[in-house]
């Protein structure tokens, strides 16, 4: 669909103490690939629009579709959505959007995915896509954030526990789960050298997060061999 | 049909006539690129020129520095919805380093180190409406905003200013380059709000 539709919201769910993800009822939707995104558009009574992109955090669930908040201090937009905007209420969308930084259920090769705090989203909608199907490629995510409270999705990451063809590695930067045994700090060479997923295996990477995460995790990647070709980027702020 | 958006306040609203349809003002200076940043030494740096015929020019680093130079002021307009007024950049105006080529080509088919491509009317790089930018801010142009120099096509969206430049092939056809084979408008006009096909 290319031009504004109007979408409900039927639900939020919480996703961290801040976060939230919003379910939209978008009537007619033709189904997206992993990795995309929709803009919102808002309306003020008075007539004032503001439009907004965010990344598509689930499949498609029939006419239902889902994207994931992190609100913004002083935000015009985000902090609406997270707080104000109330079930039931109508949104205008537009999408999907965006035909480079997606997983094709029919790829085979492994993927890699590194996400930085809410970069996540996509990178989530990917990795549950997989998990849709019967049988597909492994999966590794290796999620940056700063301390355990901040994590996103986490019922869906804890159901991979036992798994080994789809997994997920934290690397928290400031304070680590109880338990856990590698140091706090950012993402460094080791934690994206991994066994099935090295240069070797021919891994498809996506990496997703601020600016600078970005620019250090994909420059890690490059250093280690992996192609520049196979490193997909997206980067926000 | 329930309320939109109810209870929806603008919180940054922008001069009226500087902000294209569907745009929001940022201060800061997002980055979006497709894929790793590519490290291009000015040692290394060229950028050639290609007619239709094969006809070629290049410039290294230092002829490019020695070339006319241009300061601007203009405003950014990205197709994720960002603009950004009143960045300040250094460069070479497109018009000196057409001047003089002989072509009759209505199209530029732009190349990047790291394998970036984008497409556009060559009218559109000429009668001072594009630079090749290597200074930002009064700097040097950071790698990760396409340093050390990008094209700089200001009234199209930013997708055109095709980062880390390394090639300028003027065609008689058109042709779609990285993300206008994606889904992206051909032309890009942030006035028009030509985003994506069909826009």
């Amino acid at each position: 669909m290319s031009g504004w539709t109007v979408a409900r919201l039927v639900a939020r769910t919480k996703e961290s103490d801040t976060a939230r993800t919003l379910h939209l009822q978008v009537p007619g939707w033709p189904g997206h690939l992993a990795g995309q995104h929709i803009d919102v558009r808002l309306t003020a009574d008075d007539g004032y629009q503001a439009v907004r992109s965010y990344s598509l955090s689930a499949p498609a669930d029939g006419d239902q579709v889902a994207i994931s908040v992190q609100p913004a201090p002083y935000g015009e937009v985000s902090p609406y959505l997270v707080e104000e905007f109330p079930e039931g209420a109508d949104i205008e969308v537009r999408g999907p959007l965006g035909g480079w930084f997606v997983w094709r259920p029919d790829r085979t090769e492994p993927v890699l995915l590194v996400a930085g705090g809410s970069g996540v989203a996509p990178l989530v909608a990917m990795l549950r896509a997989r998990l849709a199907l019967p049988d597909g490629p492994a999966f590794r995510l290796v999620y940056s954030l700063r301390r355990p409270q901040e994590r996103w999705f986490g019922d869906s990451l804890d159901a991979l526990d036992g798994r080994s063809d789809v997994a997920v590695d934290y690397a928290y930067t400031r304070e680590a789960a109880p338990g856990a045994t590698r140091p706090v700090g950012r993402v460094r060479q080791e934690d994206l050298l991994i066994d099935g997923f090295t240069p070797a295996q021919r891994p498809l990477c996506f990496v997703c997060g601020p600016t600078a995460f970005v620019e250090h995790c994909a420059d890690i990647l490059v250093a280690l061999g992996h192609r520049p070709d196979r490193v997909r980027t997206e980067r926000f702020g | 049909m329930a309320a939109l958006t109810p209870g929806f306040r603008a919180r940054r609203r922008a001069p009226g006539d500087r902000l294209p349809p569907g745009q929001f003002t940022t201060e800061g200076f997002p980055v979006l690129s497709a894929g790793p940043t590519p490290v291009v030494g000015t040692d290394r740096w060229e950028l050639t020129l290609t007619t239709e015929t094969g006809d070629r020019r290049s410039w290294t680093w230092s002829r490019l520095m020695a070339l006319p130079q241009d300061d601007l002021t203009t405003d950014l307009h990205c197709v994720t919805r960002w603009s950004k007024f009143d960045t300040r950049w250094g460069g070479v105006s497109l018009d000196v380093l057409l001047e003089g080529v002989d072509t009759h080509a209505t199209y530029a088919w732009i190349e990047s180190y790291g394998g970036y491509t984008t497409n556009l009317p060559l009218a559109d790089l000429r009668d001072g409406k594009a630079w090749i930018a290597h200074t930002y801010d009064g700097r040097p142009l950071p790698a990760e905003h396409g340093g050390p120099a990008r094209l700089l096509v200001p009234h199209l969206y930013l997708w055109k200013s095709a980062k880390w430049i390394s090639g300028i092939q003027l065609r008689l056809t058109d042709q779609q380059g990285f993300w206008e084979s994606l889904g992206y408008h051909d032309y890009g006009d942030p006035w028009r709000e030509q985003r994506t096909w069909g826009d």
